[in-house]
């Protein structure tokens, strides 16, 4: 039984699967029974019934997400479905590794999605510094175009479908999916107000999907393999595998396949190999740069949706940073703050000027020049920059390794005001 | 209507907008940035979060942005709100950061939103001590300056210039807190709308250029509700006075017409009310040179003006009152038109049409309210520029329709304009050259006036077989007719301006045609080109056109002419002027010299309309009340006081007269108004109550105060003292409300947010449509016979209307006359850019202009500030290449988008 539908034809040591090879390893079944006779109601319901939640950061369920795209004749007969693929969330390398190990994985999930949502015309938003993902997807495009399984009637389905590859200017925020469509357009990459939702005016104003590459990932997977299978892959409440990594200091960061559902412990300890000898883990941020630190007690959690939301923070991208005891907690939320406020768009109030100011505060701090009114101020900028006061989510993204930080590390913070110097600094 | 619940009091409330512009709608203080009024709302500022909150039983409540929810039925929120005020203080302070604190040297100082929403908000105190961002100002050109520090980023400017106005030369640039607003490199805005950023911009980034070099403060400036007499809408505005020179305009809102905004033409076009070369005094010719009349002899001279025999020739841009007085005294049957006899037959036909059952005039709102549009002829954006904004609106009614369907509020600006896209209403553009509008039309015929005319005509008999046929093989005639027929409300534009009045009666054909297969009445807006002609024009016979008064002249059937506030070399050909010149003594007011004054017996100096309250009638028939803003320092006289008894007689009286006598002005006294409504009789003050200086101002000519001017002609007064008008806005010069500095107080005036003033009015429409028309036979032109080019008449917004050309900040905008041309006549003509060329060998030099999209055997002539001599060219031309000749601006201002050669 396929164990790791995600990268079980992934190699790094080898150039990724070409066509044939992926084929052989039941590549493009879906496509395959797509031409047998699965409509798109079906695939739907397929989606809906695997649970699959969206691993692009927020978990949203994939096939409710796709149930809002209008359908029938009186829907806007031109339709989009674009891939997420501006993976620019720190210490978050996910994405990269199915785009450069298995591209016609995803180039077979966006056939899939942009069946369900009939959309004739798919963009991938690759993230530019992706050079060697855009090589791989570029020759996988063409390979698949070459089979038949993109352009006009795909297999004799009568589903015609191109992939338009947009390699992005970058910023993090076109990682929001509305500031990715306004970049796609060509505009300025501000987030749209929602509503209305891109299933209803997205790219050009149409109906458009927009899904993280981890996800679209799974389709082939779920399609190939069945509901059941897929269920069966998982250890907790949530369904299917997941992609997690670890940066920080341990023995062996990397990236891993494994179910959702697994403690915490477990992949820090057997997959990254544990702590460097001589150090300890002081706090992780559980899934990239924008989720609220967990601290050692919390360890024996499953690494899954619910459990981690319970305790505060977001799986989110399922890519950990770990804090080491020797590492200053101020310096590593400065440095993530003077990342929120750099890539701010500009549009908001509370973000285009409220983390610059939160930035200075931490180069304040980092130079021992930091205050009891810089702290104060820190504090109520947790608040001030928190989820329903600003445009979109970078700034609430922003806040929750800010928040987290101060309540965790407020010892630090004083020492640091009160030694006027980083007490890490030797 | 939908109750809403605000700090526990219950309002009734319309569902279809968001709470912010509720709130304001009644009467509530909650301050915001990025919305306007009539731009919508894109949630970029934050400024105007409240609580809201789920049900009575909510006591919790969440923090929403006013401007970004709706106000539907039983929405309960909070303005109160503690953690609500404090975020707003929170927005405040973040907005504060890099501002600087240069509000004494600032222009927007006394009128600033920011200044006024930083009090509102409780933001007092700067606890950030850190590096401010800088950067660096652009060159924009004459009409704005830049001054980026001040910047909060709220993204009005750009929302204002490129979605609203469709410009394409300012942007926002860079991101996070470096964003930028200004152009690619540095450069004239090319906007016509540009001088909207300075009440657009809630600081003083964008701020008028003219007025920074002679500058007062809001408070400091005598105002009172005038009405912009740079073309016939009659968009009304702001003059603001100091120290006897007339300062700057602004925009006053007018439902019916001008909204918000008017165009840089309105805005920067007054300073030659302070021109130096204003007529002071009267003048007399003795021994061929005009001399000041001493004080004795004045009424003498004057009186030989009177008695039988004397003709009078009246001005389309002096007012109703002065053109009345005129009449009054040469009587009727010796009051001639003072336009060409070209345009007199096309304003007539205008006025038979505005007397027709079966058509509307729309106003300017209504203008926006049309879902397809045709343009037979007319350059909007150059000759009614703020029409042309219009139409930028009314094409996004597609837009307005998609987005009900996709249950979009229409206030969700960005929304509804991310859906559309490029989904446009139809606009077509029948004109002999590219326009400015073309970048939203659906359809473009760029062609000759007289196939323009033809395919107008086939249009009509395309949507009617009743309407006259025509023979047009374009193309797009079916699309056209298909577009106007289905839509919701067609509107059709034509006007006198393009000089050929065929494309009139192509157009009235066309609404008539939409009449007959609809049944219902249709918009048909003609155009003209000055701000009294219709108002003239009402007031002269048919039969009495200028032609016939020079050929009066020349028969020697009279001897004696007085004319009004008029050019005439502007007017007929020059050689005809000279001639009737030399057989007439001629009494002339104007306030400018010109080439008219100079062969005048008599030079009597009359008042700019900032200068003397006076009506004026719009392209609609609507008149409009324009008060006096200040006094005139020389000797000037409202013209109409020249021409009737000097001693005694005010303007309500001889309103009131000309509403009795003249036929369709029954209403002009409408306009005046009531006395009743203002306390113990007190006058309302043209100045602020914080008018500072008055007791200093003429110290340096003596200590002791003046008395105040007293102004017994009008129910206001050179004072500070009286009754402001703080709730009644038909006396509403600057707006001003407790807490509410800036322009954006004109919200505590309206009935509601975009709605009617409280009290004031919109103007009277004069005109009753009580005639029943039929089809017009659509004339046809003279085939081209000599071989020779056939002309177009080309306009500029910055230099055809005569008087905004005598001021300095649009001079320099002004081009030289030029002649557009198409590549294949150029090249058979051997011309290249920027040659200069003779029109008909005659003497009239203008600048060969080579345009990709002119028709091949069509030129636009563009006569300057009378450069050329209009009114001697031909239907058709010959042109031939001159040596390089003295040129005053060159072309390098023209903004068009099809010059042939780059870089030019």
């Amino acid at each position: 039984m396929v164990t790791k539908p995600l990268t079980k034809n992934i190699d790094m040591s080898r150039p990724p699967l070409d066509i044939a090879a992926y084929e052989a390893s039941d590549g493009y079944q879906s496509v395959k029974a797509i031409a047998d006779g699965l409509t798109p109601d079906n695939v739907m319901q397929i989606v809906k019934d695997s649970g699959l939640k969206g691993r692009g950061g927020a978990g949203f369920p994939t096939g409710l997400k796709w149930s809002f795209v209008p359908r029938g004749d009186s829907a806007p007969k031109q339709k989009y479905f674009v891939v997420n693929a501006d993976e620019m969330e720190p210490g978050t390398f996910k994405d990269r590794l199915l785009m450069e190990g298995d591209p016609h994985l995803l180039i077979e999930g966006m056939i899939i999605g942009a069946y369900t949502i009939q959309a004739s015309t798919a963009y991938i938003f690759l993230r530019g510094e992706y050079k060697v993902s855009e090589k791989a997807l570029k020759n996988a495009i063409a390979e698949a175009y070459e089979r038949g399984y993109l352009g006009k009637n795909i297999q004799g389905t009568g589903f015609d479908l191109d992939i338009i590859l947009h390699t992005s200017a970058g910023r993090y925020i076109c990682g929001e999916e509305t500031a990715l469509l306004n970049a796609l357009e060509g505009k300025r990459a501000n987030p749209r107000a929602k509503p209305p939702f891109p299933q209803v005016s997205g790219l050009w104003g149409k109906p458009t999907i927009v899904n993280n590459v981890e996800t679209i990932c799974n389709l082939p997977g779920i399609l190939t393999y069945g509901v059941d299978w897929y269920h069966g892959l998982t250890k907790g409440n949530d369904h299917g595998t997941k992609l997690f990594g670890i940066s920080g200091k341990v023995k062996t960061p990397g990236c891993w396949e494994l179910p959702l559902g697994l403690p915490i412990r477990q992949l820090i300890e057997e997959y990254g190999g544990g702590m460097r000898d001589g150090l300890e883990l002081r706090a992780f941020l559980p899934g990239g740069g924008s989720t609220d630190f967990m601290l050692p007690e919390h360890l024996d959690l499953k690494l899954d949706y619910d459990e981690i939301a319970k305790a505060g923070s977001r799986l989110a991208t399922g890519t950990m940073i770990l804090l080491d005891n020797e590492t200053c907690p101020v310096g590593m939320v400065g440095n993530l703050m003077k990342f929120f406020s750099h890539e701010s768009c500009g549009f908001c109030t509370p973000c285009r000027d409220g983390l610059p100011w939160v930035d200075e505060i931490f180069n304040e701090f980092e130079s021992g020049c930091g205050t009891d009114k810089d702290l104060q101020i820190l504090h109520e900028h947790v608040e001030y920059l928190g989820p329903g006061r600003t445009f979109c989510a970078l700034a609430p993204g922003a806040t929750a390794p800010l928040g987290s930080g101060l309540k965790y590390f407020a010892d630090d913070f004083d020492r640091h005001i009160k030694e006027k110097r980083c007490p890490y600094r030797h | 209507m939908a109750k809403i619940v605000i700090d526990g009091i219950e309002y009734e409330a319309n569902p279809n907008n968001n709470l912010l512009q509720e709130c304001l709608s009644q009467g509530l203080d909650l301050p915001y940035f990025c919305w306007h009024p009539c731009m919508g709302s894109v949630g970029a500022c934050r400024q105007c979060a409240v609580k809201q909150y789920r049900d009575a039983d909510d006591k919790d409540g969440l923090l929403v942005m006013a401007c970004m929810t709706p106000a539907s039925e039983g929405s309960i929120i909070s303005v109160q709100d503690p953690q609500a005020k404090d975020m707003r203080e929170r927005v405040i302070e973040s907005l504060m950061i890099s501002h600087p604190h240069d509000c004494p040297v600032c222009e927007e100082g006394g009128e600033c939103h920011l200044q006024d929403m930083t009090l509102m908000s409780g933001h007092n105190y700067r606890r950030y001590d850190k590096k401010k961002v800088t950067h660096r100002n652009q060159y924009l050109g004459p009409f704005i300056n830049h001054e980026m520090n001040r910047c909060i980023t709220c993204y009005r400017c750009v929302r204002f210039y490129d979605d609203y106005a469709g410009g394409t030369d300012l942007s926002a640039q860079a991101s996070h807190h470096h964003t930028y607003f200004g152009r690619h490199e540095e450069g004239v805005l090319e906007s016509e709308f540009s001088g909207n950023l300075v009440e657009v911009c809630p600081t003083g980034v964008f701020t008028d250029k003219a007025f920074s070099s002679n500058y007062a403060r809001k408070w400091d400036l005598q105002t009172a509700p005038s009405v912009c007499t740079g073309c016939a809408i009659g968009c009304n505005t702001t003059p603001g006075e100091r120290y006897g020179s007339l300062r700057r305009i602004v925009n006053r809102y007018n439902s019916e017409i001008n909204g918000y905004f008017i165009c840089d033409r309105g805005r920067f076009g007054f300073d030659y009310v302070n021109n130096e070369e204003r007529i002071e005094a009267p003048l007399a010719k003795k021994e061929g040179e005009l001399a000041v009349v001493p004080t004795d002899e004045l009424q003498s001279a004057i009186e030989t003006f009177q008695g039988s025999g004397v003709i009078g020739i009246a001005s389309p841009r002096a007012s109703n009152e002065s053109n009345f007085a005129l009449r009054c005294l040469v009587g009727d049957e010796n009051f001639y038109s003072g336009v060409s006899d070209a345009e007199h037959e096309a304003t007539q036909l205008i006025l038979s049409l505005a007397k027709d059952s079966a058509f509307h005039a729309p106003s300017v709102r209504e203008i926006e309210l049309a879902d397809a549009v045709i343009v037979v002829g007319e350059d909007v954006t150059n000759v009614a520029p703020r029409v042309a904004l219009a139409l930028r609106q009314s094409v996004r009614n597609k837009a307005k329709e998609l987005a009900e369907d996709c249950n979009i509020p229409q206030w969700q600006d960005a929304a509804v304009r991310e859906l559309a896209q490029h989904d446009r209403s139809p606009l077509a553009i029948l004109s002999s050259y590219a326009t400015r509008l073309d970048d939203i039309a659906s359809d473009i015929v760029i062609d000759s006036p007289t196939e323009i005319a033809n395919i107008a005509a086939a249009v009509a008999n395309r949507i009617s077989g009743n309407a006259p046929a025509a023979s047009s093989d374009d193309s797009s005639v079916a699309q056209i007719a298909a577009q106007l027929s289905e839509a919701k409300r067609p509107l059709v534009i034509a006007g006198s301006t393009s000089g050929s009045v065929n494309h009139i009666q192509a157009a009235a054909n066309i609404a008539r045609a939409l009449n007959e297969k609809r049944g219902a009445v249709i918009d048909l807006c003609l155009l003209v080109p000055e701000v009294n002609t219709i108002g003239m024009s009402l007031l002269v016979s048919e039969r009495n056109s200028l032609g016939t008064a020079l050929e009066k002249i020349s028969n020697g059937q009279t001897k004696k002419a007085i004319v009004l506030e008029n050019d005439l070399y502007r007017r007929a050909a020059k050689q005809k002027i000279d001639e009737a010149f030399q057989k007439v003594e001629m009494l002339v007011i104007d306030q400018l010299p010109s080439a008219t004054t100079a062969k005048a017996s008599l030079v009597l100096p009359s008042t700019s309309f900032s200068e003397q309250e006076s009506t004026y009638v719009n392209y609609e028939g609507r008149a409009q009340l324009s008060f006096q803003v200040h006094r005139n320092h020389a000797a000037a006289l409202p013209a109409w006081r020249w021409l009737s008894d000097q001693q005694s007689g005010d303007i309500e009286s001889l309103i009131n007269r000309c509403a009795e006598e003249a036929k369709n002005f029954d209403k002009l006294d409408d306009l005046l108004p009531d006395l009743n409504q203002f306390v113990a009789g007190m006058k309302i003050p043209r100045q602020s109550h914080r008018y500072s200086g008055r007791t200093a101002m003429k110290a340096n000519l003596n200590v002791h105060e003046p008395k105040q001017p007293v102004d017994d002609q009008s129910i206001m007064s050179f004072s500070m003292e009286g009754i402001p008008a703080t709730k009644d806005s038909s006396v509403l010069g600057a707006a001003w409300s407790p807490a509410w500095n800036s322009n954006q107080s004109i919200s505590k005036f309206q009935e509601e947010i975009n709605g009617d003033l409280k009290q004031g009015h919109v103007g009277e429409l004069l005109i009753e449509r009580n005639e029943i028309g039929s089809y017009l036979s659509v004339d046809q032109q003279p085939n081209n016979s000599n071989g020779g080019l056939q002309v177009a008449v080309a306009y500029q917004i910055f230099g055809s209307d005569e008087l905004s050309a005598k001021s300095k900040t649009i001079q320099h905008r002004m081009t030289d006359a030029y002649v557009a041309l198409s590549p294949k006549d150029a090249e058979s003509l051997d011309l290249n850019q920027g040659d200069n060329v003779s029109l008909d060998g005659d003497g009239n030099i203008a600048i060969a202009c080579i345009r990709s999209k002119m028709k091949q055997g069509t030129v636009a002539v563009y006569c300057g500030d009378n450069d050329i001599d209009r009114h001697a060219l031909g239907a058709t031309i010959v042109l031939s290449k001159v040596a390089e000749a003295k040129m005053k601006h060159g072309i390098q201002g023209l903004i068009v988008s099809d010059l042939y050669e780059d870089g030019y």
